[in-house]
């Protein structure tokens, strides 16, 4: 027995192509929104494995340092590396902030680290150009998305930074690049103020009677120096010593430090659900409603083409063909659509993605159930087109 | 094929029930031969339509009989389970316009009814070209439908309605989208092919030049079924 479904399409192929074209680009848009998905849940993990630590040291009762701001004294890191099954711990902070590069600014998270050797918490586990930052003031190591070069200048707040490395898929969990600088730099920029407010700070703790008491004439320089300066940072990076259970330690550090702790799987679970889920749950009911639309463009289509072949289908019927026979070749045709339209939208989703501001993953599995979940759509859209199909009489051949 | 044309006895339709039925047949008698050509006649609204869907058993007739070659195909119900495969192996059908599916070539349009039998694709094909070559258009055998003239659609169409070799054959106004010299020609093939192969055709029509050359007319009139001789010119 032929193919009607195949005569059909070699027939009318450039219907079926041009249709197809259309329903790819909506399904290229499909698996873009699925690889902006995946995009977002790999930035928040590639930062978690960028940081190299095993506990996020973070202020008590809060959900720091991603989630929500954080602050905890900058030598709160000694005490934690003294505890047996420590083999580093390090400050760090983050700062979201603008940029400023060749007139322009950059949207970055700034981190603050401290000096250590390539691969210590904090630090970028590698480069693909420069070197680390050696010196305690005014380098920067930033990501190649950001747009840096290498010797390049960029501005932070007041001060500029010369980039002395370049790291490689070091972003923040909204994949903005990340501009690694000296820790004190990080702090000074995290609260510097301009020169207007410290003149006005110092002119209002001047006129404070409580820091002008008499036998006590270093107070107000004191004070003036301690409302310049910052001794906060938003996390301590804790690294374990190999077969140390992090669970054990992060309760440990709890009790004694009064701390609040998360290993790697609770603070993933805090970006999955607190930072990331209002626009994971966004993308999903877009990816529902595309697929409603997909599934009523697909069943127009097919309803409309079957609209067009009711005499055909009548005569069809007339001669003896099986209602299975004429219900086969209309999903078949719903089911050709749905593949030109996959392989259409899969190659357009791989040419354009690369263009996109942010990263964007398309996985081979996402594809691969993509693809399923089209002919299941094209499948189930065919049935508004079968059902009148077999509704057709065949005495509708006969005129009169 | 059959040897015993068709047989109707009494056949009667009813639309509705009550005070508002129609009786579109009243109790038609016909037979037809194998390799004879009837005409069959009437106004509009006589029942010929209404005759011919019975006959072709898409519609169910309300009483009466029908013998289709040797077999009992109604008695007052069908008597055959599947009414398709009857459709398919047993009548065949022309329209009005050729209807010819315009996805498939002249030739799997053909062997399309064959194919759906069943009988292998190279099979059917070569039974579609026997036909083909028997109707003359056979150097159009890989030709789509639409780069057809309307004769060679109609001859098509003819073809396909043969090519199970059914004992009868339904021509529902097959001369209608033709000139006078074309229409001659489709009822000069029908009555070789009713010849050839013994089939009985039913031509329903409103053409005034083909009624002449049926031998035996069956003019409908208020459901029922006249027998008329005819002139019977031109297909000696």
């Amino acid at each position: 027995m032929i193919s009607l479904a195949g005569r059909d399409i070699l027939h009318s192929w450039g219907k079926f192509v041009f249709t197809g074209v259309g329903l790819g680009l909506l399904i290229g848009v499909t698996l873009s929104m699925a690889g902006i998905y995946r995009g977002m849940v790999d930035d928040a993990q590639v930062m978690l494995d960028n940081t190299g630590a095993d506990l996020w040291v973070v202020q008590q009762g809060t959900q720091g340092p991603y989630a929500e701001s954080s602050s905890l004294y900058d030598d709160l890191y000694r005490s934690l590396l003294n505890m047996p099954d420590v083999e580093y711990a390090a400050n760090v902070t983050y700062l979201i902030m603008q940029v400023g590069h060749g007139g322009q600014d950059v949207s970055a998270m700034v981190v603050g680290v401290t000096a250590g050797k390539p691969g210590t918490p904090g630090q970028p586990r590698y480069l693909v150009a420069g070197r680390h930052i050696t010196r305690s003031h005014y380098e920067a190591i930033a990501d190649i998305s950001s747009g840096f070069q290498l010797g390049e200048r960029i501005r932070i707040r007041r001060n500029f930074y010369t980039v002395v490395g370049l790291s490689k898929r070091t972003v923040s969990y909204n994949g903005d690049p990340m501009v690694f600088i000296p820790l004190k730099d990080a702090q000074e920029a995290q609260f510097l103020k301009d020169n207007d407010a410290l003149v006005q700070q110092r002119r209002r703790n001047a006129e404070n009677p409580d820091f002008n008491r008499s036998g006590i004439p270093d107070l107000l320089a004191v004070v003036n120096a301690s409302q310049s300066t910052n001794t906060a940072v938003n996390a301590v990076l804790v690294k374990l010593k190999p077969g140390t259970l992090p669970e054990d330690v992060a309760e440990t550090i709890r009790r004694w430090t009064r701390l609040q702790v998360y290993t790697r799987a609770q603070m993933e679970s805090i970006l999955m659900d607190k930072v990331i889920d209002k626009s994971a749950r966004q993308i999903a009911l877009f990816l529902v409603i595309l697929s409603i639309v997909s599934a009523a463009i697909v069943a127009f289509i097919i309803y409309t083409l079957t609209l067009g072949k009711i005499r055909e289908i009548a005569v069809l019927k007339l001669i003896g063909t099986k209602n299975r026979t004429i219900a086969g070749m209309i999903m078949q045709q719903s089911l050709a659509l749905g593949v030109i339209g996959f392989v259409v939208g899969k190659i357009t989703a791989t040419f354009w993605v690369p263009i996109f501001p942010k990263y964007v993953l398309l996985m081979p599995l996402d594809s691969i159930a993509g693809f399923f979940a089209v002919l299941a759509i094209c499948a189930l859209a065919s049935l508004v087109a079968i059902r009148m199909a077999l509704k057709v009489d065949p005495a509708d051949a006969i005129g009169g | 094929m059959s040897g015993k044309g068709i047989h109707i006895e009494g056949l009667k339709k009813r639309y509705g029930e009550g005070d508002t039925a129609v009786h579109a047949l009243r109790g038609v008698d016909m037979q037809i031969a194998p390799g004879e050509v009837v005409g069959l006649i009437g106004p509009s609204g006589s029942g010929k339509s209404t005759l011919l869907k019975c006959l072709g058993a898409v519609i169910d007739p309300t009483a009466g009989r029908m013998v289709l070659g040797d077999e009992v195909i109604f008695d007052n119900d069908w008597k055959v389970r599947d009414l398709r495969a009857l459709r398919r192996d047993k009548i065949g059908f022309v329209f009005q316009a050729p209807y010819l599916i315009p996805f498939l070539d002249v030739t799997d349009n053909v062997a399309l009814l064959p194919m759906l039998a069943g009988i292998p694709n190279s099979n059917a094909r070569a039974k579609a070209l026997e036909l083909l070559t028997a109707l003359d258009v056979q150097h159009r055998a890989r030709a789509m439908p639409s780069q057809l003239s309307g004769g060679e659609q109609q001859r098509v169409a003819i073809a396909r309605g043969l090519v199970n070799r059914p004992p009868v054959i339904l021509a529902d106004e097959p001369t209608a989208p033709l000139d006078s010299e074309r229409a001659m020609a489709v009822i000069r093939i029908l009555n070789d092919m009713a010849r050839q192969f013994e089939t009985a055709i039913i031509v329903v029509t409103h053409d005034e030049k083909i009624i002449p050359t049926f031998k035996r007319i069956y003019h409908i009139r208020d459901g029922v079924a006249h027998e008329e001789v005819g002139e019977g010119r031109g297909f000696e």
